[in-house]
């Protein structure tokens, strides 16, 4: 099966080893992955802050160059690892006008965000992966509640090697992000951080584990300021670990 | 006034909206460490209780489908069933008055208080009370509002308003209701919950046998039989419209269901939803006053049924869900934002996710337009919502029109001037994005730059300052540690290009 890759831009720029990771699981997998760089953002930020005038030619750019890939470049599917872009092209078709709100729409269709895609689409569970350690999975919350994305993710990582999966009571709350929300009213935004958080440090995890870049920027900058020892993991980052399980698990 | 015919009404007005101080608001709720404590205790008791009464449900979906199209259905047409309403309602005794605005549905209930001599008036716990400002013109009028719910009672003994839809002083700690109590009543009170509760019982009994009026709002209007019907748990409502002899009940237009058995299937969500019970402990049906002395009840019945702005989001399939709302306050419980800064942050009667919505509909877009900017759009309100209301949609929808307006307001920015300031230096900072994420090669400087960026902020955070509308991130949080190149930039991501695509 042929991909094309929907990066992201904040994983593209920051989070180029995750970016990477996701690639070695779906060609672990069979799949033949492309990336065309002329792809940026999905629009999201300025579209959730109300500024279409902003969001429409940004979200515009990566429709038609995803789109080109589906109809002319020979790919069956788009794979993001993130649900919360591949829901913003599902706003794309209402946001886009004409043929572009035709290519949003099969865009969207064609869009699948990691887990879903391994799950779903491809029906694996096992991808070889070994990661020595105790995580809890956080649900960000596009992938959630707008894709329905729920045991796709606990699925793949229970079959990790070697690696413990808890459940949080809090796995389905926001982390705060929320795009411009974060920095607007950041009291609110690191009060819900906190939330999590604080039942976080009763469960012994090594690692949150989202399938969010966004997610994960949020929950490692308040962990880190508040000094703690969790870290933040992207799913793909573990899938596509093979680590030696000959530490033992603290 | 007559009112199917009457021009929908424009210009909605809330009392006591000061949802343009939100920004103010909010440090100061996040500084009350007692009201943070307050609030995660209680939306937490609230909301498991929720989970479990619906968990008994075996046909949730089809219940929640069934709840919101009847809904649907009645506000599709309403200006029929409000007619027939009327008509059933007249033919059984009742008054029905019809009311534009706040200020309307004020002085109707004034001039029938007046009319029947009321000192005192009893009230049931009532939203659209708060939203007309109707305790304030029954005190200027020189007539004694006394709540009757006791949440209710405590935050007007209190002198606030209610910080939630269903549990007024859900902000209020038991120790702080004590004191205040023995303040205001300068007696000793106990410290237990059901010995405060037994207090109010005996301050609040003599004033139902006092009072000349009852004052109510209605959960559902039946337009078949021209009732209404009233849910509760304390048993205050009854009281409020059984013992005095005049009884007025204030409702908003979208209360009405088409059939006495659309009542089965709301009635059933409703309680589940809001405090997590199978049934509430009473449900009070009127249809009729009293027609023989033998009878109980009140002799005169007035129902007010108050537009204020409402009609307007009819206009719109996605802002008429709106008004499909069946104020369970199941979105209050849930919102993690809500739960951060409890209800009079909002600065709103109707405080969070359906009052992000309500609020800047009804009271127009200019009083109100921070509040569609209290969420990160998680969902969770949709998720519980018994009528699936698109709650995240009319926020986007409502940012938008705040930000750029809408055809039907000629594309103006609908905001007030304060966020409009805000929106428009957040507007620069897109109109700078839009231009850097335009080709592959901006992309590519511009992220270089921000990762270098990153890395200085890091060691230095006094910088963050100079970062614009960005410099709220370092407000408690680090920045993240950059990487020395991005996935495009790499050996792996070069390997990947289609066939075609040479250089980025």
């Amino acid at each position: 099966m042929r991909i094309a890759l929907f990066v992201t831009c904040l994983m593209d720029q920051f989070r180029p080893e995750a970016a990477e990771a996701t690639v070695s699981v779906l060609e672990h997998c069979g799949c033949e992955v492309v990336f065309d760089p002329r792809q940026t953002c999905c629009g999201q930020p300025a579209f959730n802050a109300g500024l279409h005038q902003e969001a429409i030619p940004v979200c515009r750019g990566a429709v038609r160059v995803l789109d080109d890939q589906i109809t002319r470049g020979g790919c069956d599917a788009i794979v993001t690892p993130s649900g919360s872009c591949a829901a913003m092209f599902r706003h794309a078709i209402g946001l886009l006008d004409g043929e572009d709100a035709a290519a949003a729409k099969r865009v969207a269709e064609a869009t699948h965000e990691l887990s879903e895609f391994l799950v779903r689409r491809l029906q694996r569970i096992d991808v070889g992966a070994s990661w020595p350690g105790r995580v809890a999975w956080h649900d960000a919350c596009h992938g959630l509640r707008e894709l329905g994305i729920k045991s796709e993710p606990r699925r793949l990582l229970e079959a990790v090697d070697g690696l413990d999966l808890v459940e949080s009571s809090t796995c389905d709350r926001c982390c705060g992000f929320g795009g411009t929300f974060s920095v607007n009213l950041p009291g609110v935004s690191t009060g819900m951080a906190d939330d999590k958080i604080d039942e976080l440090e009763t469960l012994g995890i090594d690692a949150i584990v989202s399938g969010d870049a966004s997610c994960l920027m949020q929950l490692e900058g308040r962990l880190e300021a508040r000094g703690s020892r969790i870290r933040g993991v992207h799913l793909a980052e573990i899938l596509a670990a093979r680590e030696p399980l000959t530490r033992a698990n603290s | 006034m007559s009112p199917p015919d009457a021009k929908p009404n424009e210009t909605g007005y809330i009392h006591h909206l000061h949802a343009d101080q939100f920004d103010d608001l909010v440090p100061q709720a996040l500084a009350n460490v007692e009201l943070r404590g307050a609030l995660a205790k209680a939306t937490n008791t609230i909301r498991n209780r929720r989970a479990i009464a619906l968990e008994e449900i075996d046909d949730l979906q089809e219940l929640r489908s069934r709840a919101k199209s009847i809904k649907t259905e009645a506000l599709a047409h309403l200006d029929d069933h409000l007619e027939t309403f009327e008509r059933q309602a007249t033919a059984n005794g009742i008054h029905v008055h019809w009311a534009a605005d706040a200020e309307s549905a004020s002085a109707i209930v004034l001039d029938i208080a007046i009319k029947n001599k009321t000192r005192l008036a009893v009230k049931a716990k009532s939203m659209v009370s708060e939203e007309i400002g109707l305790n304030d013109a029954l005190i200027d009028a020189g007539i004694v509002p006394v709540e009757t719910d006791l949440g209710e009672w405590i935050v007007q003994l209190a002198e606030e308003p209610p910080s939630h839809i269903l549990a007024p002083a859900i902000h209020k700690r038991r120790r702080e209701i004590r004191d205040l109590l023995a303040r205001v009543l300068g007696r000793p009170m106990p410290d237990d919950a059901a010995g405060l509760t037994e207090v109010a019982r005996h301050e609040l009994r003599a004033r139902f046998a006092q009072a000349e009026l009852g004052i109510s709002g209605a959960n559902f209007l039946v337009a078949e039989t021209g009732s209404f019907l009233l849910i509760e748990n304390e048993g205050n409502i009854r009281l409020t419209t059984s013992l005095p002899r005049v009884h007025v009940a204030v409702a908003g237009i979208e209360k009405i269901v088409p059939r006495l058995k659309d009542l089965g299937p709301l009635v059933r969500i409703i309680t589940r939803s809001a405090t997590g019970q199978a049934i509430s402990c009473y449900q009070t049906l009127v249809t009729k006053p009293k027609t023989s002395p033998e009878d109980d009840g009140p002799e005169e019945i007035h129902l007010v049924l108050l537009d204020n702005g409402r009609s307007k989001l009819l206009e719109d399939d996605l802002t008429a869900e709106t008004l499909r709302c069946i104020r369970c306050s199941a979105c209050l419980n849930v919102c993690p934002v809500y739960r951060q800064i409890g209800g009079h942050a909002y600065g709103s009667v109707y405080p969070g996710p359906i009052g992000a919505i309500f609020t800047p509909q009804i009271a127009g877009m200019h009083a109100a337009s921070q509040l569609p900017g209290a969420s990160s759009l998680c969902g969770a309100c949709r998720e519980v919502c018994p009528v699936d209301i698109d709650i995240p949609g009319v926020l986007l929808h409502l940012r938008h029109r705040a930000a750029e307006g809408d055809q039907s307001t000629g594309n103006h920015p609908e905001a007030d001037p304060r966020t409009t300031e805000k929106t428009q230096s957040m507007r620069r900072g897109f109109r700078f994005w839009r231009w850097a994420m335009g080709s592959s090669r901006r992309f590519q400087v511009f992220g270089a730059v921000g990762r270098l960026l990153a890395t200085v902020i890091r060691q230095v955070p006094s910088l963050t300052k100079y970062a614009g509308p960005l410099a709220g991130w370092t407000d408690g949080r680090t920045v993240p540690r950059s990487p020395g190149r991005s996935f495009r930039s790499g050996k792996m991501a070069r390997r990947l290009r289609p066939e075609g695509q040479g250089r980025a």
